[in-house]
């Protein structure tokens, strides 16, 4: 397994000095049921990471430890703040948690109805989040709210519509331009596309795909389809029954896989 | 000259653990040095390791043994021991790596996908497009077809745009497996064409081409890869 033991050389390559996030040991269970075991890596700034594994293999829960909504049994988040110094995310203040959540990284459920207040419009979804964070102008906040749904290609037209009025792949734009107006650095993602038609999805993908390179976002997004991690992820993590199976290069993992589970996987995916 | 990449002790197989762990040897023990202004063209039969070799140095496969140093500013880099955020440095600003097959998200304009590597590096979009319209001119895309998506491009016109996303960004380092596999003479001669100006601007290049008048007029010299049975 070639997990977090690999040098540090990479301060000559311009890279930004120190990991935006560090796991360490991170276990859960739910009583004597193990979701997941002694889960150890670092993410970057502007690295989208994908979790890859069947359902059950503990994916889930990885993304709820590591996003701040669910404590571990053992181990350590680890998240750097704006001015570099580290937040052990379940040893701080829950004020300071719940603060960071709201500024420095996004949430994105598959399920845009986890992820939205279906009583509120379009625009007071995505609106809210700033508001929250301290924005009193309406003005201004109506503003921004309008500028990402353009940027997250909502017709800007239904700014005052509720959310089930919207389709499927259009609520997740909404509740995609909620979590980036308040400009976090990292964004958790589960099954971003999973809901959505092939050719929805296609359009998302590039979407998600241009926001990262251009805000530079960190993201960690769970999949089971390994079309979707080559396509989004810098690296990829393979999970099973809660262990970490392996870790590399997106490109390398899938395409010269060195564990038995992986080479199974792999080798499981139709080709089209 | 400047030594671009330097190959040493070069060993690579697989081992294909459900299927009775069979372990396939590909590459023992391979020794390759490519100079700036080099094309080296891989020979050998099919299934002798070209491939693997170009994928090995791309950090796309995980080699058992040896060291692949390439230069990446003012440093050797070891591929085979780097970090995996050097291994993505590397890929962004000095290893270009073009395939046979083009292979990017879907409904995506051509000219967006030729773009795309010049955004990563900080390009701003309007000069990246620009760059990426003067590419696929000169490998004679219409530019009616620049704001379609590639995938419902002919193969050999799939391939060029792949060859303009390869070419985009002027890499010092190019690996190039059979780029010119679905591709007319005409074509053919605007890739050469292409490959002679990186050649020329100090790239080293390693590539792979069925074609044999295509690997003599574009190589400077031949590298065999031995089959590992043949070798045995």
């Amino acid at each position: 397994m070639n997990t977090a033991s690999a040098p540090l050389d990479f301060a000559a390559a311009g890279a930004a000095g120190r990991p935006l996030l560090s796991v360490r040991g991170l276990t859960k269970n739910y009583g004597a049921r193990l979701a997941c075991r002694d889960v150890t890596f670092d993410l970057w700034p502007g690295e989208v990471m994908a979790v890859v594994g069947e359902s059950g293999a503990g994916k889930t829960t990885l993304l709820h430890c590591l996003s701040g909504q669910l404590a571990p049994s053992a181990g350590e988040v680890l998240f750097t703040r704006r001015d570099g110094s580290r937040a052990n995310l379940y040893a701080i203040p829950e004020p300071e948690r719940r603060r960071l959540m709201r500024t420095d990284w996004g949430i994105i459920h598959q399920n845009p109805r986890d992820g939205l207040r279906f009583g509120v419009s379009a625009g007071a979804n995505v609106g809210e989040r700033l508001m929250a964070v301290g924005a009193r102008n309406y003005g201004a906040v109506r503003r921004a709210a309008t500028e990402w749904l353009e940027r997250l290609e909502v017709d800007t037209g239904r700014i005052d519509d509720l959310p089930s009025t919207f389709s499927g792949g259009m609520q997740q734009r909404v509740q995609i331009a909620r979590n980036l107006i308040t400009h976090p650095r990292l964004v958790f993602m589960d099954e971003p596309t999973g809901g959505l038609d092939v050719s929805v999805q296609a359009r998302l993908l590039d979407l998600l795909r241009s926001l990262v390179t251009e805000l530079d976002l960190a993201a960690v997004i769970v999949t089971h389809d390994l079309a979707v991690a080559r396509l989004l992820a810098d690296r990829l993590l393979v999970m099973r029954g809660g262990d970490v199976v392996e870790l590399g290069l997106t490109d390398q993992v899938l395409d010269d896989p060195q564990e038995p589970y992986t080479q199974l996987l792999v080798s499981s995916v139709l080709q089209i | 000259m400047d030594t671009m990449i330097d190959i040493r002790g070069l060993v690579k197989s697989f081992c294909l653990h459900n299927q009775g762990s069979v372990t396939l040897p590909v590459l023992r023990g391979v020794d390759l040095a490519v100079a700036a202004g080099e094309c080296v063209v891989l020979s050998g039969p099919s299934g002798a390791g070209k491939s693997t070799l170009l994928r090995c140095i791309y950090g796309n496969y995980k080699p058992q043994a040896g060291t692949i140093r390439v230069r990446h500013d003012d440093q050797m880099v070891d591929v085979v021991a780097a970090h995996h955020r050097t291994i993505l440095d590397l890929r962004r600003r000095t290893i270009g790596y073009v395939s046979q097959f083009l292979r990017v998200v879907p409904r995506v304009p051509t000219l967006d996908v030729v773009a795309e590597p010049l955004r990563r590096i900080g390009i701003p979009v309007d000069a990246a497009r620009d760059r990426a319209g003067d590419l696929l001119e000169q490998l004679a895309i219409p530019e009616r077809l620049w704001l379609l998506p590639p995938q419902t491009f002919s193969g050999g016109e799939q391939q060029r745009v792949n060859i303009a996303r390869g070419l985009a960004v002027r890499f010092p380092v190019m690996l190039l497996d059979e780029p010119t596999s679905a591709l007319d003479a005409e074509n053919r001669a605007r890739v050469a064409a292409a490959i002679d100006d990186a050649k020329r601007r100090g790239a080293a290049i390693i590539g792979i081409f069925h074609d044999q008048d295509f690997a003599a007029a574009v190589g400077t010299r031949r590298f065999d890869v031995v089959p590992m049975t043949q070798a045995a």
